[in-house]
């Protein structure tokens, strides 16, 4: 196998005396799908967020490229602009059309020009299904439609890597599905992902490696037949017999 | 009836109807009853105004329409300065220092919250800045520039004329006010909004100019007029340094024809410059109150 685009390192990353991620090792190649589970406070959204360097670690290191982040010389902008984040709340810019959102980040951070991103955004509207609602404000649309809208403000940007944060967690569950759908499309295209999820069928369909996290340890890693019919640790098969 | 009922449930059939006194506010009887209170309160005040022992004086030191209109028009021959065209001193100096304090508001509060290690003794000085100019008075200020800089003989800024003098301090004092309404306002920016936009590579000054500065000017706009309206009040205390305005028309007319209607001339023509604001910024304020519940 080809080297990875991220490892993770003896990760640490301490909220004061906190300390939310203990020594976490993980490695993600390309068109990889990993999935990270375990249950709220565990560490799963603090590790996206330390790879988009949104929050920085105490000890260990990340290498994403071959690079190490924790080279001062780093510009966090640019490492941005190849790691799309997605998050639990939308984010959505209210004071943008839906057609907006999805071209400010190719228009204001790679300063490409507007009329040559038009295209490849409304491209990327009717992949989500919603071209038809370009010119709408985000108020406008739905939970499910407004977070489908921030998965293609993420992929205008051509990530090499999609960072995604419990995505469907504040969705209402007759719309969790048309987000599930949108990444199972981007999975069997090949993009690359690290998703924390609760959706543990959807982690069984799509993920390469599922993680399991438990009080910011890695406990257990496999595939997702290895984790969830055959877990090792009890502390697994807690968990897994709980969101069950 | 099963003999397990909750003893703490009453059996009572509840009555809806409200209490007698409240039963007067409703629907048009309402309306009635409280146009009619309101006849009666401005009613009575007028009357005590009229009878007062003193009222024949006041209403003629201070409402006389022949020194009404003097005053307003003012009367070059009898050295008499016009209240109206002392209101254009006023209303200039408003607005051109109006502008600077926009421009010097914005940069202290975006000073104060960056977070860049250079900018550190910027931080420090804008926030010294704002601790002290809240703190002294406004009339403190004006005399300090109108009297301290002319003596200091530094180049352009000691041979300027009193007005300017004047938009100096009133820019020094509300810059500080108005840094802070642009810092709430800033802050008002839900967080996910920031982090969304860094995420996506934008750099700080891109993520302020594009997604907050867009959303927070929407809650500062109504402390910003209400900023503004006390500000177009704050210049008639250019009268202290001599400057004819308004108000030192008035008193110009006070102390030579021993009448008072000039200042309550000026009085009228500050309300008429400052109630269309209000009432505009209340609207405003009302307008946004009822987007937001339609919203959520």
């Amino acid at each position: 196998m080809s080297a990875p685009i991220l490892e993770l390192d003896g990760v640490v990353k301490r909220f004061g005396d906190n300390e939310v991620l203990r020594g976490i090792s993980l490695e993600l190649h390309r068109h990889e799908v990993v999935c990270l589970i375990g249950a709220s406070g565990s560490g799963k959204s603090t590790l996206l967020r330390c790879v988009n360097l949104l929050e920085t670690i105490d000890e260990g290191k990340i290498t994403l490229f071959g690079q190490s982040l924790n080279d001062p010389r780093i510009d966090p902008d640019q490492v941005r602009r190849h790691t799309g984040m997605v998050f639990q709340s939308f984010n959505l810019f209210p004071h943008l059309s839906v057609l907006e959102n999805v071209l400010v980040g190719p228009v204001r951070a790679l300063k490409r020009k507007r009329s040559d991103v038009v295209e490849e955004a409304m491209h990327l509207l009717e992949r989500i299904g919603l071209s038809d609602r370009a010119k709408e404000f985000p108020d406008r649309l739905s939970g499910g439609q407004q977070q489908r809208v921030a998965i293609a403000r993420s992929l205008a940007m051509k990530p090499a890597l999609l960072l995604l944060d419990e995505v469907t967690s504040a969705l209402d569950p007759s719309l969790v599905g048309e987000v599930l759908d949108l990444l199972r499309d981007l999975a069997a295209s090949g993009t690359t992902m690290l998703i924390a999820t609760h959706e543990m069928n959807f982690a069984r369909d799509v993920a390469h490696q599922v993680v399991y996290l438990d009080g910011g340890v890695l406990v257990e890693q496999g595939t997702p037949e290895e984790l969830f019919t055959n877990p090792k640790h009890d502390s697994t098969k807690q968990f897994l017999e709980r969101v069950r | 009836m099963s003999n397990d009922t909750d003893e703490s449930l009453s059996e009572e059939t509840p009555s809806f109807l409200a209490p007698r006194r409240k039963q007067l506010l409703i629907g048009r009887r309402g309306v009635v009853v409280s146009t009619l209170s309101t006849v009666v309160i401005v009613g009575g005040l007028l009357t005590v105004f009229y009878l007062a022992r003193g009222g024949r004086e006041v209403r003629h030191f201070y409402f006389d329409p022949h020194d009404m209109w003097q005053a307003f028009v003012g009367d070059h021959d009898k050295g008499l300065s016009s209240v109206g065209r002392g209101l254009l001193t006023n209303i200039w100096v408003f607005l051109v220092s109006e502008v600077f304090i926009l421009i010097f508001g914005l940069t202290i509060a975006w000073t104060r919250m960056s977070r860049s290690p250079v900018l550190m003794p910027f931080r420090i000085l804008a926030t010294v800045y704002s601790d002290i100019f809240r703190g002294i008075p406004v009339l403190l200020v004006f005399l300090l520039v109108g009297y301290g800089l002319p003596p200091l003989q530094i180049g352009f800024i000691s041979n300027l004329s009193v007005a300017t003098y004047g938009c100096i301090a009133l820019t020094l004092t509300y810059s500080a006010y108005v840094a802070e309404v642009f810092r709430a306002g800033i802050y008002s920016v839900p967080h996910g909004q920031l982090l969304a936009a860094r995420s996506l590579g934008l750099t700080n000054a891109t993520t302020m100019r594009r997604v907050i500065l867009p959303q927070a000017v929407r809650t500062v706009i109504p402390p910003l007029l209400n900023d503004f309206i006390s500000l177009q009040k704050d210049t008639a205390l250019l009268s202290i340094l001599g400057v004819v305005e308004a108000v030192n028309a008035g008193t110009i007319y006070q102390d030579t024809q021993f009448n008072s209607s000039g200042l309550m001339v000026a009085s009228l023509l500050f309300l008429a410059m400052t109630i269309p604001l209000t009432r505009f910024t209340d609207g405003l304020i009302t307008r946004d109150r009822k987007r937001r519940l339609a919203s959520s």
